[in-house]
């Protein structure tokens, strides 16, 4: 049975359990035998986009030695993914980042598959995060995804390929610029009307949810403003 | 009795040497700024991406693009000798100028050797980077410019705010105040109409083009197999300025060489396509030194580093010095859009800005790498591939960083790069945000989770994590 | 020293170090378009992008007439073929006309060196029948003969056609501006009125 390797993201490690799960019961589904090698902690991602370039490195390699012997490591991040196919090159010489997959490249490019027999009855809007789409090139291979789960209804999110403002420390450093970015991103995915609203990355994820969040307890409303955030492999693995 | 102007220079409200983020916020808090911003890069966005779509070789031309001008910073010594040579020999003068100060005294000193004190001006980023306007008037010259949108900065006395169409920041209601009030010569019941305000344009300067003795121009490119300088435009400001004078000045930074005249094939696909969304500009000139009975008899080049050899000797950062200074990157940025030019401080604004005025200028708009979420739309458009997010990256890398954040993510290295600290510190977090459990989120966090918790909710750390889960699950 | 070789001297040994130990440079890949697909109707095609960009198009020497309206006085290169000179305008060779005078011209005919179809551009290298810049610039209306072997499809064509140390002038519709909220607008400071007359052989 092939083997591939869980990276789960310090983000998801400290915050999100359930898009790392997701990913889990997606593979194990399709017949793989998923590893979760325990050292793991963090691509350095923040580090080398904040200028921490040695500290990156320290990360770099530290994430080299406990994935170093696979030979498809699967993230549900897009972002960690391009951290390491676009950075480690230059940071730590390796070019284990050709190995490192996001979901929707392993189950698309590696797996072959696009209908993972998901189901979920809800209406969703799907916002393609720039360095998924940008850095990594995902395309639309989310959506081929998305499109393929049963009675899900598919709404477009207006202005979907605008930034929604997080960038890592930009929305600590930039914080005002980064709150106008948001507040247009929250309007847009509350005009879809739909009920989630999900990503390939739950850095950006937790950026536009808190904003909807906030939104909703500054209106004080009652009913939600805004569609709930959801990691896409968490839809995959439904079977509701 | 004249009404009160509503327009007010924006610059005078945006303070130019304060940090980014905070003349970003003063930015932010002008809804007509942000109303025209907004409706401007809307509209160019749609236009640029049509005008590409036609290609279908348009990726072929940025790969070309990026090739030829990396060739150019490989070759640069022999490329601006065999220019020097080349404009030399069809009867250029070529001045070459260490910095700014240097630029403007060569190009002062030539326009009172013409016997002159005033010059019509094409718009140009060199001479606003090197503030040749500020330098002739601090001598008793004066530089007219003569392209719309500068001329309605020139009147409004404020500071471009786009490296295309400087006067972005105004809308039409905006731009016929302006002209009203200050041109002196406006027609009577000037409307908004776009193409009335061109007109009063028209008249406003028609006499002086045919009158100047001299102009003041930069140039798009420069060819040195034949010694020929290029400018793109489209309102034929620039055909004025170029032919009526006796006397051309063409400041240019050293980094618009191309090697060969057909290079052209490539970046006048690329330009016009990129920066106003057309096809081809409206008029494009090409001239090489000068040519009896056709144009200017004095021609000279002034060529330009003003810190353009330091940046190409950055290794990485170098690839800016590619740039067309087509705008695409400051249409599609998001930060941009939302804050206008100034807030950056510098002639270069906008993700090209943020790669470039560090490095022109080492030491100063050290928070400009740092004003991008690098998002990489700009990467996306950029016709040239300047790999903009991974030069602000480099810069972030070599810039100084502030010693309390330097701590914090040492502290975080060292935590993160010890496996069984990092489950500690997870499992410590988990306990410390037990009060908020119930809740699920924090809403006020202390500095300097306050700029995050300023707009946004935080979620708190779930009670059973994924090493739990894994380990229940008995592996 | 002069200061000016100085600065020479300085930014050349500048540039030189900063490209000390930057190895060689990159090769050039070219695999763009130099040719539109076999079988484009060109000609067709470069009415579409002058009427686009708001340039009016007529057909046949007979129409030269119409071009002009009603200009009275029109500028013509002192080389313009004789044949072209068609309608009731007064037409004037241009012998080193002063500003003045050329401000005081209705119109101005030439021919060109090339035009390009799929970006609608005409170009003129100051060349057979097309004079100095001036003439092309003040006038207010230019109505610019284009014979058929002078159209070609793509920009890589057009660009051996021309002479490349003449001064050149690159066409693409009448003056226009996009600095009023980034909208295209026709009509600054150059020739206002653009009327291409296509000649058939
Ligand atoms: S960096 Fe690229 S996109 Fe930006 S202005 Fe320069 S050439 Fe255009």
């Amino acid at each position: 049975m092939p083997r591939v390797a869980l990276f789960i993201t310090c983000v998801n490690d400290a915050l999100f359990p359930a898009a790392p799960k997701a990913v889990v019961q997606i593979l194990e589904r399709l017949g793989y035998d998923v590893d979760f090698p325990e050292a793991q902690t963090c691509c350095g991602q923040m580090h080398a986009n904040s200028g921490y370039k040695q500290d990156a490195a320290t990360l770099a390699s530290a994430f080299e030695t406990v994935f170093g012997d696979y030979d498809a490591i699967v993230t549900p991040s897009g972002s960690c993914a391009a951290m390491a196919r676009d950075q480690y090159p230059h940071l730590i010489g390796s070019d284990i980042g050709d190995h490192v997959y996001e979901l929707s490249e392993f189950l698309i490019d590696v797996a072959g598959v696009e209908d993972v027999g998901a189901r979920f009855p809800h209406t969703v809007t799907y916002h393609p995060t720039c360095h998924g789409t940008r850095a990594l090139g995902l395309g639309d291979k989310p959506m081929r995804l998305l499109r393929a789960v049963e009675d899900i209804e598919l709404v477009d999110l207006p202005a979907a390929d605008q930034c929604c403002g997080f960038g890592g420390t930009f929305a600590l450093k930039n914080s005002e610029v980064s709150s106008a970015m948001l507040a247009d991103k929250c309007r847009n995915a509350a005009a879809t009307g739909a009920e989630y609203l999900a990503a390939a990355d739950n850095s950006c994820l937790t950026h536009i949810g808190g904003g909807i969040s906030r939104l909703q307890h500054t209106a004080g409303a009652a009913e939600r403003r805004g569609p709930r955030p959801i990691h896409y492999a968490e839809i995959l693995a439904s079977t509701a | 009795m004249s009404a009160e102007p509503s327009f007010v220079p924006a610059a005078s409200l945006i303070p130019a040497d304060a940090p980014f983020p905070k003349a970003a916020k003063v930015a932010l808090g002008m809804p007509q700024l942000r109303k025209n911003l907004a409706h401007a890069t809307g509209t160019i966005r749609a236009k640029r991406a049509a005008v590409a779509g036609e290609l279908d070789d348009w990726e072929a031309l940025r790969d070309a693009a990026a090739a030829i001008k990396a060739d150019v910073q490989h070759r640069l010594p022999e490329l601006a000798v065999e220019f020097e040579r080349n404009a030399t020999a069809a009867g250029a003068h070529v001045h070459w100028a260490r910095d700014a100060k240097e630029a403007n005294e060569i190009a002062a000193r030539l326009v009172r050797e013409a016997g002159a004190d005033d010059v019509v001006k094409v718009k140009s980023m060199a001479t606003q980077e090197i503030e040749l306007n500020e330098h002739f008037e601090a001598v008793g010259l004066k530089a007219y410019e003569t392209d719309l949108a500068e001329l309605i900065v020139q009147l409004a006395e404020d500071k471009p705010s786009h490296i295309l169409v400087p006067a972005i920041h105004y809308n039409r209601t905006q731009i016929r105040e302006i002209f009203d009030q200050k041109m002196g010569d406006a027609p009577a019941g000037l409307t908004d109409e776009p193409a009335a305000l061109a007109e009063a344009a028209r008249l406003h300067l028609r006499r002086r083009f045919l009158s100047a003795k001299v102009a003041v121009s930069g140039a798009n490119f420069a060819v040195a197999e034949t010694g020929s300088l290029v400018v793109v435009e489209s309102e034929g400001n620039g055909r004025m300025c170029l032919t009526m004078p006796e006397t051309l000045i063409s400041i240019v930074g050293i980094e618009k060489l191309l090697p060969r005249f057909t290079d052209l094939e490539v970046f006048m696909q690329l330009l016009p396509r990129s920066s106003t969304g057309e096809r081809m500009n409206p008029y494009t000139s090409v001239w090489t030194g000068s040519r009896g009975g056709d144009g200017p008899k004095d021609v000279h080049v002034i060529l330009l580093d003003n810190g353009r050899t330091n940046v190409l000797a950055d290794e990485v950062g170098r690839q800016a010095l590619s740039c067309i200074r087509c705008s695409a990157c400051l249409n599609v940025c998001p930060v941009y859009e939302r804050t206008g030019g100034h807030a950056y401080g510098h002639v270069y604004p906008g993700p090209i800005g943020a790669i470039l005025a560090p490095q022109l200028e080492p030491g100063r708009h050290d928070d400009l790498p740092y004003a991008s979420s690098l998002c990489g739309a700009c990467y996306e458009v950029c016709p040239v591939k300047i790999n903009i997010p991974e030069v602000l990256v480099h810069l972030r890398q070599q810039g100084p960083h502030q010693a309390g954040e330097q701590a914090a993510m040492r502290a975080a290295t060292a935590v993160m790069a010890r496996p069984r600290l990092w489950r500690a510190a997870l499992r410590g977090a988990r306990l410390g945000s037990m009060p908020w459990r119930r809740k699920g989120f924090m809403r006020r966090l202390p500095w300097p989770g306050s700029r995050w918790t300023v707009s946004r909710d935080l979620p708190v750390p779930p009670k059973e994590d994924f090493r739990d889960w894994w380990k229940e699950r008995g592996r | 020293m002069t200061a000016r070789s100085t600065a020479r001297e300085e930014i050349l040994a500048r540039m030189r170090q900063a490209l000390d130990g930057a190895g060689a440079a990159p090769g050039s890949p070219r695999a763009y378009r130099r040719l539109l697909d076999a079988g484009t109707d060109i000609t067709a095609m470069l009415i579409d992008r002058l009427v686009d960009y708001k340039a009016n198009v007529h057909h046949g020497l007979a129409a030269i007439g119409a071009a002009l309206g009603g200009a009275q006085r029109v500028v013509v290169p002192a080389d313009l073929p004789a044949d072209w000179r068609i309608g009731g305008a007064e037409f004037v060779p241009d012998t080193g006309l002063s500003t003045a005078d050329l401000d005081g011209m209705d119109a101005v005919l030439t021919g060109c060196a090339a035009a390009v179809a799929v970006s609608g551009t005409i170009m003129l290298d100051t060349g057979a029948a097309q004079g100095r810049r001036a003439i092309t610039l003040v006038p207010d209306h230019h109505v610019v003969v284009v014979r058929r072997e002078q159209i070609v499809g793509h920009l890589a064509e057009a660009l051996p056609m021309l002479d490349p140390t003449a001064p050149q002038t690159w066409i693409s519709g009448p003056s226009a501006t996009s600095d009023i909220e980034l909208q295209r607008v026709e009509g600054v400071h150059g020739p206002r009125r653009l009327d291409v007359v296509l000649l058939d052989d």
